[in-house]
């Protein structure tokens, strides 16, 4: 089912995605410059949520482009990080030397042992129980009455380290951000690339004959979906940190549907794309509620159409359309 | 836990499944016949109830707003399939989640601006407003029974329809085999619109029976939804009699778990915690009964014949 989708990318056009990619995380870095001649905390609290979200979504776009495994849950994860950061800092630990590997960690034994049974099933059925597992956490999140149930909790502080309140510049979020974005894109790619990505890949193809050439298809996907667990929890720390506040409504299953949205938006099975797609996705929404209260209205239509007349996402549109102008 | 108490609540839970069974009645059919998942069912339920609303504040008539609202219901849908679905049937799934989710959240919105965002209410056929005493000590509202009988007979009657008619054959052919179905002449196209047609009308058939006791309000279709592909999961996809068990398992297990959840803790725990658990392990429930269902039986209780 995944054929129609944009292929994986060949040896030819590595070179000009290696500059499209330098320029993104370039132009991310100098976000916080331009920041500064307008509403300076709003922007970089935005960019911040962008970066975010991105790390999210560059774990589902390496299950579901390249995994082949389309994952509906994956909101828990991000908000399983998310907890973890809240639940610690009740107790009075907040240095991230504790909270940030507690929060990679937490989220890939979710993945793990949820991973261990989703994976039995494939296609909708594996969409659909990831989806019942991200459901149980989301209630579990909304029973923590010590910790705000339904209500959320709010953070003591952001993060320290070794004591120092490194984060209380919102500059340094933005920049810490920005770093564990690029290693998360990093390290993906490195992945993908792997051999242990070929196998992953090899996966989605043809699990029957990945299996039959003698490698342990369900290991290796297990694997896979622990590192992207591992990733949301990843992105959960950072949201934390960001907002202050933690509440079920981060793992409800609409937003695990919106880190699909970023990906197809931006272009599956390419890994920027889905940094291009959670970017354009939060800044439309942006500019959309910026004009007018009822900014759904065309928010939904716009899915619709990009769905029907963009395939291959925001990527895949500038590729066709720059196949236009180079051949006209 | 008194035995009139657990008898309501079974009731409630039949009640519940039933409901559940209309939405995914029509889901389980369109997405086995064309492998189409549409997350838009749930806004036609919601729509079915809105409708309803307003066409009984313009006619005073229950009766005459749930078969305006259906009408309309059905009109909308056709209209939705015309202009987007038709063009998404061959595409991936992924593409199909992310249309139908915009047209959820165009949806959502769109009650919102006509209707307003406050809660609305439908008033109740008076005649079967009251209660009925079931058993001494036990009374139970009318409406409640009117629900469960409704979806028992439009069950008994798709199940007539799905296998005893020649509409029903192709179907349930072109659940397992649309390819081959449609080499031999069937336009699978067509039966397609009056499959989702019938659809469309039951998941708008259900909110209309539900507004009377919840209220009517923007959003209301997005959980309902998410049970109702919870329901056709468990039940295996394209299989209509595993839709219809599935449906009243659900039902049963979320309202007899939300009741008793505590008192069952109890058994084995201090009061205080139990309290504190139960509704947690209550409303998580179903999702732990679908992941232990697709643990042992990874393509649903009823796997239709030749999918898998």
């Amino acid at each position: 089912m995944m054929s129609t989708l944009a292929p994986a990318t060949s040896a030819r056009h590595s070179g000009r995605i290696e500059i499209a990619v330098v320029a993104i995380f370039a132009l991310l870095a100098l976000v916080p410059f331009a920041a500064a001649f307008g509403a300076q905390s709003f922007i970089l609290n935005l960019f911040v949520r962008v970066m975010v979200f991105a790390i999210a979504a560059l774990a589902v776009d390496f299950l579901c482009g390249f995994g082949g495994l389309v994952t509906f849950g994956h909101a828990a994860f991000v908000g399983l990080g998310a907890y973890t950061v809240a639940i610690a800092g009740a107790h009075g630990i907040t240095d991230m030397g504790v909270t940030l590997p507690l929060a990679i960690l937490v989220s890939a034994l979710f993945a793990y042992v949820t991973g261990t049974i989703c994976l039995r099933t494939s296609g909708v059925y594996f969409i659909m129980i990831t989806l019942a597992f991200g459901q149980m956490a989301y209630f579990i999140a909304g029973s923590l009455a010590p910790y705000g149930g339904d209500d959320g909790i709010t953070l003591p502080s952001r993060s320290t380290l070794f004591g120092l309140e490194v984060f209380k510049d919102d500059r340094a979020l933005y920049y810490a951000t920005l770093g564990l974005l690029i290693a998360a894109y990093l390290l993906l790619r490195a992945v993908v690339y792997s051999r242990f990505g070929r196998v992953f890949r090899g996966a989605r193809e043809n699990p029957t004959r990945m299996a039959t050439i003698g490698f342990d298809v369900f290991r290796y996907q297990r694997i896979g979906y622990v590192i992207a667990g591992g990733l949301g929890g990843l992105a959960g720390f950072l949201l934390a940190n960001a907002t202050e506040f933690v509440s079920p409504a981060y793992m409800s299953w609409q937003r695990s549907g919106e880190l699909i949205i970023m990906v197809i938006f931006g272009g599956l099975s390419t890994l920027y794309g889905a940094i291009v797609g959670a970017a354009a996705y939060l800044l439309l929404e942006e500019v959309l509620a910026g004009f007018t209260e009822n900014w759904k209205l065309i928010f939904g239509p716009l899915l619709v159409l990009i769905v029907l007349f963009a395939r291959g996402g925001i990527v895949g549109l500038i590729t066709t359309i720059k196949a236009r102008l180079t051949r006209g | 836990m008194s035995f009139t108490l657990f008898i309501v609540q079974t009731l409630n839970g039949l009640q519940f499944g039933v409901l559940l069974f209309l939405i995914a009645a029509g889901l389980t059919l369109v997405f086995g016949v064309m492998d189409f998942i549409n997350l838009a069912h749930g806004v036609q339920y919601m729509l079915g109830a809105y409708l309803a609303v307003m066409f009984y504040a313009l006619t005073g008539s229950f009766v005459l707003a749930l078969i305006l609202a259906l009408g309309a219901a059905l009109a909308f849908g056709l209209l939705l399939e015309f202009t987007v679905f038709r063009h998404l049937y061959d595409r991936d799934h992924l593409e199909q989640v992310i249309a139908t989710f915009g047209i959820i959240i165009f949806l959502n919105q769109g009650v919102k601006v006509v209707w307003g965002a406050a809660p609305l209410n439908l008033p109740m056929p008076e005649a079967l407003a009251g209660t009925v005493q079931l058993m001494p000590g036990l009374v139970y509202p009318v409406w409640r029974l009117v629900i469960i009988a409704s979806g028992l007979i439009v069950g008994l009657v798709l199940y007539i329809l799905v296998s005893r008619t020649r509409v029903g054959m192709l179907v349930r052919a072109g659940a397992t085999h649309a390819r081959i179905v449609s080499a031999l002449g069937v336009d699978i196209r067509r039966l397609f619109m009056i499959v989702f047609g019938f659809g469309t009308m039951l998941a708008a058939f259900a909110g209309v029976m539900i507004a009377p006791i919840l209220s009517v309000e923007p959003g209301m279709g997005d959980s309902v939804l998410i049970l109702a592909f919870v329901v056709i999961v468990i039940g295996g996809i394209g299989s209509m009699r595993g839709a219809f068990i599935a449906a009243l398992l659900i039902g049963l297990v979320d309202t007899l778990g939300r009741s008793f959840m505590i008192d069952i803790l109890r058994l084995f725990m201090a009061p205080s915690p139990a309290r504190t658990v139960g509704p947690a392990i209550a409303s998580m429930l179903i999702y732990v009964l679908m992941a232990l269902v697709l643990y042992f039986r990874p393509a649903g209780l009823f796997p239709a014949k030749g999918r898998s």
